[in-house]
């Protein structure tokens, strides 16, 4: 239906509300939260314009890239472990009659609109030794006492990973559902195994879509603000805990503004990358 | 044989991991107790009972659907005419529009958030209940922008092709052809925009944390400050409103289809 340029001005008039609103309230926030990272900071108060890179350079100190590091290493393992278990699932999922996708598709969806102190609260039970499952294993005579696992790391990434794992599943299902169902029974004459089926066949047809997926996780999971504070440690906080910390708590808005920038970089740069992917993909 | 043992064991146990928290919180919710103990010391609806007659959750809840309802509808103003637009003109600047539509989903939040916190400190609008609905409104437009402009590629083009040869142009083609055939897609834009606004966390903190509660707001803070099993009984009635509002859409509408799936048909 794509053709040609508004003939008259109605065309261009349809169009000028919702270039009002972006800009207003998406492209000059943006832009005001840029400038507001080289103001200088009052001490003890709010800040006043200017123009300094004090914020950006306190990037290169132990304390902030000792931060960096770890929000980009939770993340990335909660990324690599979401798709390892999801994309067997999403296949398993795309195979099922559609009464039964659709049933689990309901469900992914609830538990992906699942609030992020929501998912922190419940898990910090499940983990507790009061209440947790631990008294289960107990119980079931797997365990001598109940114990305690949260906070703790392990906690903050089982966390995470049931806030990613709906999100990545939903990311694979589309390219996933669009897998030609002969492929597979096509290697099953040839007499592969259906793991091996699944190793050599789809997994390989579907790498693009794995490293899209991958990337699209890791920055979800980067944004992760309440569940490193629910489930982990203070050592366990991430940019996005520093990020807010600093503008709300500590009143420092244009450090926390320099972050976000330096933040919003990163994640477009790997978003970006996702396009070159996908565009090779296209093309081959 | 291991194979077909192996899928619904796979996929049993993922099942049983995604729904322990929620079994946890109707747990706590429904435990006579203030606090949870295994094993549980008796079932009762008392805190049930307390929601109702708690101000501040009352009105938490009711800042939280209010937010909700007509942030979503911001959204959908913003989303109809520019997924319209994309489908309708083939022009660049439209192309740039939808990338900026889609960008609050693709960055993490915490960047858009304090992004919405500079701005209405700069115009002084900060922790005011309109600034909430409008970050909210802009935050989801993609959820609106993604379904609506589905919708439209759906559309086939004989049938707008037909309402061309009968005169129809612009505006009458809009009302007549173009708006009843989405309309599915945007009840579910919509409903997608209204589910994600109720649990949204971090930019209602950032934008009027202090002065506008909503439900996951007032939740941690009860975290923090006071618990009460109250909180667990709100994040129920939630989680069952949000099973119900994608069963409606699953029920009257094509949701494998709306989530990015090839139906059979179009193999």
């Amino acid at each position: 239906m794509r053709r040609g340029r508004p003939e008259s001005l109605t065309g261009w008039l349809s169009v000028s509300w919702p270039t009002l609103m972006l800009c207003v309230f998406f492209v000059v926030p943006f832009t005001i939260m840029a400038a507001i990272s080289f103001f200088h900071r009052v001490e003890g108060g709010f800040y006043e314009p200017g123009f300094e890179l004090a914020n950006y350079a306190r990037f290169f100190t132990f304390f902030f890239g000792r931060i960096l590091g770890f929000s980009l290493f939770v993340s990335g393992l909660a990324a690599v472990v979401c798709i390892t278990l999801g994309f067997p699932f999403t296949y398993m999922l795309t195979r099922l009659r559609r009464r039964r996708q659709v049933v689990w598709l309901v469900f992914l969806l609830s538990v992906l609109s699942l609030s992020e102190v929501i998912i922190g609260f419940s898990w910090s039970m499940l983990l507790s030794r009061t209440a947790g499952v631990s008294n289960l294993f107990v119980a079931l005579g797997l365990m001598d006492k109940p114990v305690s696992w949260s906070p703790g790391f392990a906690a903050l990434m089982l966390g995470l990973c049931y806030l990613a794992f709906p999100y990545t599943v939903l990311m694979l299902y589309p390219p996933m559902s669009r897998l030609d169902p002969q492929l597979p029974e096509a290697a099953r004459t040839l007499g592969a195994s259906p793991l091996r089926t699944f190793f050599t066949v789809i997994v390989p047809a579907q790498r693009g879509a794995i490293v899209a997926t991958l990337i699209m996780v890791f920055v979800f999971t980067l944004g992760a603000y309440l569940l490193p504070q629910l489930l982990g440690r203070p050592q366990h906080w991430t940019l996005s805990v520093m990020i807010t910390d600093q503008a709300i708590l500590q009143s420092n808005l244009p450090f926390a503004a320099a972050m976000a920038i330096f933040l919003m970089l990163v994640s477009l740069a790997l978003v970006g990358l996702t396009y070159v992917i996908g565009g090779e993909r296209d093309r081959s | 044989m291991s194979a077909r043992l192996f899928r619904p064991l796979f996929m049993g146990l993922v099942g049983l991991v995604m729904a322990m928290p929620l079994l946890i919180l109707a747990g706590v919710s429904l435990n006579a107790k203030k606090r949870l103990f295994f094993p549980p010391d008796g079932i009762s609806l008392r805190w049930y009972g307390e929601l109702f007659s708690d101000t501040g959750w009352l009105n938490a809840v009711k800042n939280s659907l209010m937010i909700a309802g007509l942030s979503g509808l911001v959204a959908l103003s913003v989303a109809l005419p520019l997924a319209w637009f994309l489908w309708r003109y083939n022009v660049r600047y439209a192309r740039v529009l939808f990338g900026l539509g889609v960008s609050p989903f693709i960055l993490p939040p915490v960047i858009t958030a304090l992004g919405f916190l500079s701005f209405w400190a700069t115009v002084g609008m900060y922790g005011q209940f309109t600034a909430v609905v409008i970050s909210h409104g802009i935050f989801f437009v993609t959820l609106p922008l993604v379904t609506i402009s589905l919708g439209l590629e759906s559309i086939e083009a004989e049938v707008v092709e037909a309402a061309e040869t009968l005169g129809a142009r612009g505006t009458t083609m809009f009302r007549t052809i173009v708006l009843p055939l989405v309309r599915p897609y945007i009840i579910s834009g919509y409903a997608f925009a209204f589910v994600l606004s109720l649990n949204e966390y971090i930019v209602a903190y950032m934008v009027a944390g202090f002065t506008v509660e909503t439900l996951p707001i007032k939740i941690f803070n009860s975290l923090r400050y006071g618990y009460t099993p109250v909180m667990a009984v709100v994040a129920v009635l939630f989680v069952l409103l949000a099973m119900l509002v994608f069963g409606l859409l699953a029920r009257f509408g094509d949701l494998p289809r709306l989530l990015g799936a090839w139906t059979p048909e179009d193999r």
